[in-house]
């Protein structure tokens, strides 16, 4: 190891995070490899190594003859101090090699909050941070994830856009890269030939005209790219790459177990939800399937843990032998099944309380809204008797400890929806004292409540955020009938949402406001002692961009918005009918219970929804 | 019931694995070879393992030992060969057995230290040095969880020697108590920069090389 680096290394924390030599990391012999990948996480190691979809694209990457995929995070304050007094630029883990001599330099993009590192991690790369800025002789720099859906703001810095899953566009991008640099072409004739591959979204060759108001008048594909672009996916789970061996962090990292990705998708179709619409259509992974994934995983990994990962467990059909299957093997080997994402009923109860034989964790639900009035209007389809059934159950068989999430700022939200959070609070209160095993310990309930940040491709994504400033009168109104003593209340503070919701409905614009963010200091802005609203604020005032405009505005359905060339399936006439069934306060059924016909099954008609 | 023993190396960049990591990381690896280890009794049992003399975050040690019971998945000699093949890189098993001596009975430890001055050394620093050293008694302030506590480290450091390899460059070989109390030899350059900051260097590196029962024999 060099000796500069070896001395920082001793005064940054925790430094095993960026020293690589994990167990399960690849190492290739150089001669070996036509193409270096550097696949960036744009937050911390512990974030990034928690992160199954960056697991499954190292392996499918490294598993490609003369590819070799290596892994970069976002360094902590005290590390970026450290390379940048002493000239030390932003390096791969398994090697050590600096990303500005990679080939492509991929970003995943799960949360907006995370775009200010993606900045500073090219510029610690030694990158010019502009797409347009760099020549033919730089690397390719591509993203993909969720939050690229709508990729706008971070189109003048990024050279390509992987929309969807990236399991098999992933190797075709790379090996049209190769091609392309075997025949010598530039990187523009390149980014062309890309934009002709399903899933790729080139930003630069779409222009964007505005209205005098402001809002987007046109975007128009040049050079042949598609006019709309839409999102990939893994039509056959059971046939796709799974990391069984993986990399061991020597250090702890966020989700330190084995995760087994149940399904993608989602039946449940809640309103505010972005996840639950643009992973569809539902594609599942047999109980066979994944039970020799599990045994497999935790015998390569030694993990003393697994988690069951979806974004709704219960409703994964075969839930139970898999989780008989799998409670056999886990016993016998010392290790524990932990089950979230469960649904607020008595079958997930009855699993909790089998899964935690011993070791209790608390119970956690969401019921997002207090009044069963929003309830139906974002159609989480939970009602009241739901809920307190389960909690008589769980307060019955011992738990004392209860979280409970709820968003505040939904639309059509009225100071009665507000105060029902307590009521609702208050009637789990009395449950306890009615069916409580054991009352000695005391009942212990945390309720959270978070902004409402409407999302593109959700049936929201017309509707203004409420400001800062309604949020925290909600939120004390809220304190102001919360009285109960077992009842912690914690809030989210709105400045985050505000940015959030401008970042993700944001168009272009926002790139140069993103580029002062950063260039006045901004960076791991997901984390509170970094985050700095001051900073924002002067960045819009000096970008000349009005924030409001992206956050707190109703769109007209008719709008033109900045994300209309993407196509995630789900039809925008779905989410206008969608939206129209929020405010008659009807709520629409889970897919399982009837197909509505969301669009989604047009990305795999051959195989289907297994909804 | 008698307990088992490796002894293995902690080199390159495992330096960096926290000694709580480590304990974390062995589990694993066990598991990963495919062998049984004891597991303590109750509600939540855990794998019993235990590293003798936490290493601090940064030395490197060719010396280490971890104590643990074998319940079954490998003979003791195949272990090493077993567990090499699933470690991160760095940990290397060197040996397995069974554990005749207590640990307690461990008591001194020898490590290496590179000290690098990055102005070149002070003429004479070896003989500087073991002059220094030779001193009857060395309190320097030692940080605790909760205070500074002055602390006279002299009668910790059993022998050292220095021999200067390079213009920038002494080797440090230090024989200190391990246990009871025991001594980071990282405090011997704290010495010297608290008591004699000329002498001391702008960086060190610490290895450590062996340990050893109190009669001065090695310590298995």
């Amino acid at each position: 190891m060099d000796k500069k680096m070896e001395r920082i290394l001793l005064r940054v924390q925790k430094p095993a995070r960026y020293t690589g030599g994990e167990y399960g990391q690849t190492i290739k012999e150089l001669s070996s490899v036509r193409t270096r990948f550097a696949f960036c996480f744009p937050d911390t190691y512990e974030i990034g190594m928690s992160n199954l979809g960056m697991r499954i694209l190292y392996g499918v990457l490294n598993n490609m003859d003369g590819v070799w995929c290596e892994r970069v995070f976002a360094p902590w304050g005290d590390m970026e101090n450290e390379m940048r007094e002493n000239g030390i630029p932003l390096y791969a883990l398994e090697s050590g090699d600096r990303v500005r001599d990679f080939d492509i330099v991929a970003f995943s993009l799960g949360y907006e909050m995370a775009y200010t590192n993606v900045l500073n991690m090219l510029d610690l790369a030694g990158l010019p941070v502009r797409s347009s800025d760099r020549g033919d002789a730089f690397p390719l720099v591509i993203a993909g994830g969720t939050s690229c859906l709508n990729a706008e703001p971070l189109a003048a810095f990024i050279d390509l856009f992987l929309l969807g899953e990236g399991e098999e566009s992933l190797p075709e991008l790379v090996r049209l890269y190769e091609a392309s640099r075997g025949k010598g072409e530039s990187r523009r004739d390149f980014l062309m030939a890309a934009a002709q591959l399903p899933g790729v979204y080139v930003p630069s060759l779409y222009e964007v005209s505005y209205n005098a108001d402001g809002t987007v008048s046109s975007i128009t594909a040049r050079n042949g790219a598609p006019e709309k672009v839409r999102k990939r996916i893994v039509k056959d789970l059971d046939a796709a790459y799974f990391p069984d061996e993986t990399i061991v962090p020597s250090t702890e990292i966020v989700h330190d177990r084995v995760v087994l990705e149940l399904f993608r998708g989602c039946i449940r179709g809640c309103r505010f939800c972005q996840a639950g619409f643009v992973y569809r259509p539902v594609r599942r992974r047999s109980p066979e399937n994944l039970e020799q994934h599990a045994v497999r995983s935790l015998a390569a990994s030694g993990y003393e843990e697994i988690t069951l990962s979806s974004l709704s467990t219960s409703d994964y059909r075969g839930l139970k032998p898999l989780c008989d299957g799998l409670l056999d093997y886990c016993g016998e080997h010392s290790v524990s099944l932990s089950l979230p994402s469960l649904r607020a009923d008595n079958f997930s109860v009855e699993l909790m309380e089998r899964v935690q034989k011993v070791r209790r964790t608390g119970l956690t639900f969401a019921p997002e809204a207090g009044s069963q009035r929003l309830r139906d209007v974002i159609n989480k389809n939970v009602r009241e008797e739901d809920l307190l059934n389960t909690c008589a159950i769980a307060f019955a068989g011992g738990w004392n400890t209860l979280k409970l999430y709820f968003m505040l700022g939904l639309p059509t939200e009225t100071d009665e929806d507000v105060t029902a959070i307590a009521e609702l609070v208050n009637k789990v209160v009395h449950c306890w004292h009615e069916y409580a095993k054991n009352k000695a310990r005391g009942l212990r309930i945390t309720v959270s409540t978070s902004c409402f940040v409407p999302k593109p491709h959700t049936p929201f994504q017309w509707e203004a955020q409420v400001t800062g400033e309604e949020y925290m009168r909600r939120v004390a109104l809220l304190r102001s009938v919360m009285r109960a003593k077992a009842v912690t209340y914690n809030w989210h503070d709105a400045d985050t949402s505000f940015i959030e919701a401008v970042l993700s409905r944001g168009d272009r614009r926002i790139g140069d406001v993103l580029e002062e963010v950063w260039r006045t200091g901004g960076r791991l802005d997901a984390w509170s002692e970094y985050f700095s609203m001051e900073r924002w604020m002067k960045a819009f005032e000096t970008c000349g961009v009005e924030p409001g405009f992206y956050a707190t505005r109703e769109r007209d359905e008719n709008e033109t918005l900045p994300w209309s060339h993407i196509d995630v399936g789900v039809s925008p006439a779905f989410f206008r009918a969608e939206r129209r069934a929020a405010y008659a306060e009807t709520i629409t059924p889970d897919c399982r219970a009837a197909c509505m016909g969301c669009g989604a099954l047009s990305l795999c008609p051959e195989v289907g929804c297994d909804a | 019931m008698p307990e088992q023993r490796l002894l293995f190396q902690k080199t390159g960049r495992a330096k960096y694995i926290s000694h709580l990591d480590l304990m974390r990381t062995f589990q694993r690896i066990f598991v990963r070879a495919g062998v049984r280890v004891r597991h303590s009794e109750g509600f939540n049992p855990r794998p019993k393992i235990s590293i003798a003399l936490p290493l601090s975050l940064g030395q490197e040690s060719v010396c280490e030992l971890l104590d643990f019971g074998l319940v079954s998945g490998a003979a003791l000699s195949e272990l090493p060969e077993r567990l090499n093949a699933v470690s991160p890189e760095g940990i290397r098993v060197l040996e397995a057995y069974d554990a005749a001596r207590k640990v307690r009975e461990l008591a001194l430890l020898e490590a290496l230290g590179t000290m690098t001055y990055d102005a070149g050394a002070p003429e004479d620093i070896a003989e500087k040095l073991r002059a220094f050293f030779s001193q009857r008694s060395l309190v320097i302030q030692k940080r605790s969880k909760r205070n500074l506590a002055d602390v006279d480290i002299a009668p910790c450091i059993k022998r050292v020697s220095f021999e200067q390899t390079a213009p920038d460059t002494v080797l440090m070989r230090a024989l200190v108590t391990a246990q009871n109390p025991s001594l980071n030899p990282e405090h011997l350059i704290s010495a010297l920069r608290q008591l004699q900051p000329a002498l001391a260097p702008d960086f060190t590196v610490f290895r450590r090389l062996e340990v050893y029962d109190a009669a001065g024999k090695v310590f298995r």
